[in-house]
């Protein structure tokens, strides 16, 4: 029933099928694997050959998660996706540091090593990009990784970042942090206090490994469930004060513009949403019985429903959410139909624990304004099933009227 | 390598012992586990101290090195002054390739502009240009972007009394100072930024949220 990466890549252009075949020489499979002694152990392991899941870098700043390509919720390290301001650094872990000072008794230096001797924890955590919105336009070619491959899921581990700031003497007085990173664009963010003492992390670990270079090696902030900008990556410093630093990034970039001619500022939660990733672009249904399944998100805390409709939002059933359902974490849903023929567009509606519900793009017009495209756009989504199975982004353009 | 026949008897045995342990009952005889024993006071857990005296003490040299953000209040400007005189050959030289011949062009970000009245469209307009002008709200920002970050190919390489006048250049272009204005540590924060009142808290998630799908 589903078609698979090789049967789209059977059909597709000359390039790609020549690549396959290329590939099918070199490392052609046994008739009979059962007859054929195997391959010996190896120090790294490897994907099997035919399985090629790839990030699709949008210029050199950023590349998108294939969300059409996986199961389950953890995202693999090398194909979470990444964003970066000053290209990726390359950090000597045995130099690196971390100092924090500004309002604290103690301003303190930590070795990558210090911050290992720390006691620890590990969370699993959605990280978002709160401009991962790539479906405004009539487009209807579109992938799961086009609309939104800039959210992806890991096992996170490092040191609270509120052991560090006991550790350092944080004063009562202090109420936000600056945390800037070691990267090209020795990029800041100013961040409340509250979040050091909620939930916020300095991690090293990503998935049970060492952070991958373009998730901030050797170490990096982590705010749960805020937007993925304020995570300040590769982070060398953290000083404390009584205000906001008022930086390029939370001024000039990921503010928000409102309707009311407003704009938020420091706006870094990020909204419960959800993307059905199967089926989804490019794939052909065959009729009969398809799980749809997607992934629903939300800063806000737990899922606690996913609602799926498959008459273009006319009614609604929730799917069946795949437990353990955790905190700022991606959330796998799942919902039976039978295809029998015919058009259908599918979508999916998040709420989460506290109430939200996913909106619909109608709503965050008028709330946002049709122009406001920067960032924490997060409308109901859907996809259009023709009547061939072919299946395509159900296009919903955000046009000015 | 020594030790890798060893591992392969072990885990040969293991295997004959897994199989036969399937088909018959038990080779071993199930003991029951023993009592836990409360741990010695030396070997219980600890807990917490009030600091584990991890890391160093930083120096006024760590912090110095390193320490180069600017507050809105002006905090952390470094002696030094320029104006628009002094900026434009450098932004000649050093940003209109990037940002444009005035700093209205692109292709990146465009810098300079204002709107008529000093509007503030931009949720509805996408065509209005986000510009140090229209939209930034801090003139602080601009010394310490540029300083931190500018330009690409040699991030953080301008001298302070460069970066006064780059920033002196940009505001007079966006006539926000005169031509002839001098940018220092005591003026720049008090350069007027229309756009600073339109900038509100974000109070989404901050109280009880409004019903379902009410919020913005």
């Amino acid at each position: 029933m589903k078609v698979s990466r090789r049967d789209l890549l059977a059909g597709a252009a000359g390039a790609v099928a020549l690549g396959k075949t290329a590939a099918l020489q070199s490392g052609q499979p046994p008739a009979d694997p059962t007859k054929v002694r195997g391959k010996p152990s190896r120090a790294l392991g490897q994907r099997a050959p035919t399985e090629k899941p790839q990030r699709q870098p949008r210029g050199v700043t950023s590349s998108g998660t294939p969300h059409q390509d996986l199961y389950g919720t953890i995202t693999p390290a090398d194909l979470h996706f990444e964003r970066h301001h000053g290209g990726v650094p390359e950090i000597d872990p045995k130099t690196y540091s971390l100092l924090i000072h500004g309002m604290v008794a103690r301003p303190t230096v930590f070795t990558l090593a210090d911050l290992k001797r720390f006691p620890a924890v590990s969370r699993v955590h959605f990280l978002e990009c709160s401009g991962n919105f790539g479906g405004r336009g009539t487009t209807t070619e579109l992938t799961p990784q086009q609309i939104a491959g800039l959210t992806s899921t890991s096992e996170w581990t490092g040191v609270a970042l509120s052991t560090l700031f006991r550790e350092v003497g944080a004063s009562p007085k202090a109420k936000w942090f600056l945390a800037e990173g070691q990267d090209a664009a020795v990029l800041t963010r100013s961040i409340p206090m509250s979040k050091a003492y909620d939930d916020a992390m300095v991690t090293y670990g990503q998935n049970g490994e060492a952070i991958r270079p373009e998730q901030g090696y050797p170490a990096r902030l982590f705010l749960p469930g805020w937007e993925g900008n304020a995570s300040v990556k590769w982070l060398r410093r953290i000083e404390l004060s009584d205000h906001p630093f008022m930086t390029r990034e939370e001024t000039s970039k990921y503010t928000d513009p409102m309707a009311d001619g407003t704009a938020r500022i420091f706006s870094f939660l990020m909204d419960a949403r959800s993307l059905i990733t199967y089926p989804a672009y490019p794939v052909t249904l065959t009729r009969g019985w398809v799980e749809i399944n997607g992934i629903a998100w939300t800063g806000s805390g737990k899922i606690r429903r996913v609602d799926v409709s498959t008459d273009g939002g006319v009614t609604w059933t929730p799917a069946k959410l795949q437990e353990p359902v955790l905190s700022k974490a991606h959330t796998r849903f799942r919902y039976l139909w039978n295809w029998t023929g015919g058009e259908a567009v599918i979508m999916s509606r998040a709420v989460d624990e506290t109430g939200y519900v996913q909106p619909t793009k109608e709503k965050l017009i008028a709330s946002r304004g049709v122009s406001s495209v920067g960032y924490h756009t997060n409308p109901i989504t859907g996809w259009r099933v023709r009547g061939d199975g072919t299946v395509i982004y159900h296009a919903d353009p955000w046009t000015t009227t | 390598m020594t030790r890798m026949p060893w591992l392969v008897v072990i885990c040969v045995a293991g295997a004959m012992v897994a199989t036969l342990g399937r088909a018959t009952t038990p080779l071993v005889a199930q003991t029951p586990a023993p009592a836990t024993k409360k741990a010695p006071a030396a070997l219980a857990p600890a807990k917490a101290p009030a600091t584990f005296g991890i890391g160093r003490p930083a120096t006024s040299a760590d912090i110095a090195a390193v320490d180069i953000d600017i507050g809105p209040d002006g905090t952390g400007l470094p002696p030094g002054r320029g104006t628009a005189a002094n900026g434009a050959p450098i932004y000649a030289a050093r940003c209109a390739g990037c940002h444009g011949k005035t700093g209205k062009e692109g292709p990146n970000d465009i810098l300079v502009g204002r709107l008529p009245g000093d509007a503030f469209p931009f949720a509805r307009d996408p065509r209005a240009p986000k510009t140090i002008g229209s939209y930034w709200p801090y003139a602080t920002t601009v010394f310490d972007y540029i300083r931190r970050a500018m330009p690409p190919d040699a991030p953080g390489s301008l001298k302070d009394e460069e970066v006064y006048g780059l920033v002196a250049y940009l505001l007079a272009a966006n006539e926000l100072i005169s031509q002839d204005a001098v940018i220092d540590a005591a003026s720049l924060p008090k350069v007027k930024m229309p756009a600073r009142e339109h900038f509100v808290p974000d109070t989404r998630g901050r109280a009880k949220p409004a019903a379902g799908p009410n919020r913005r």
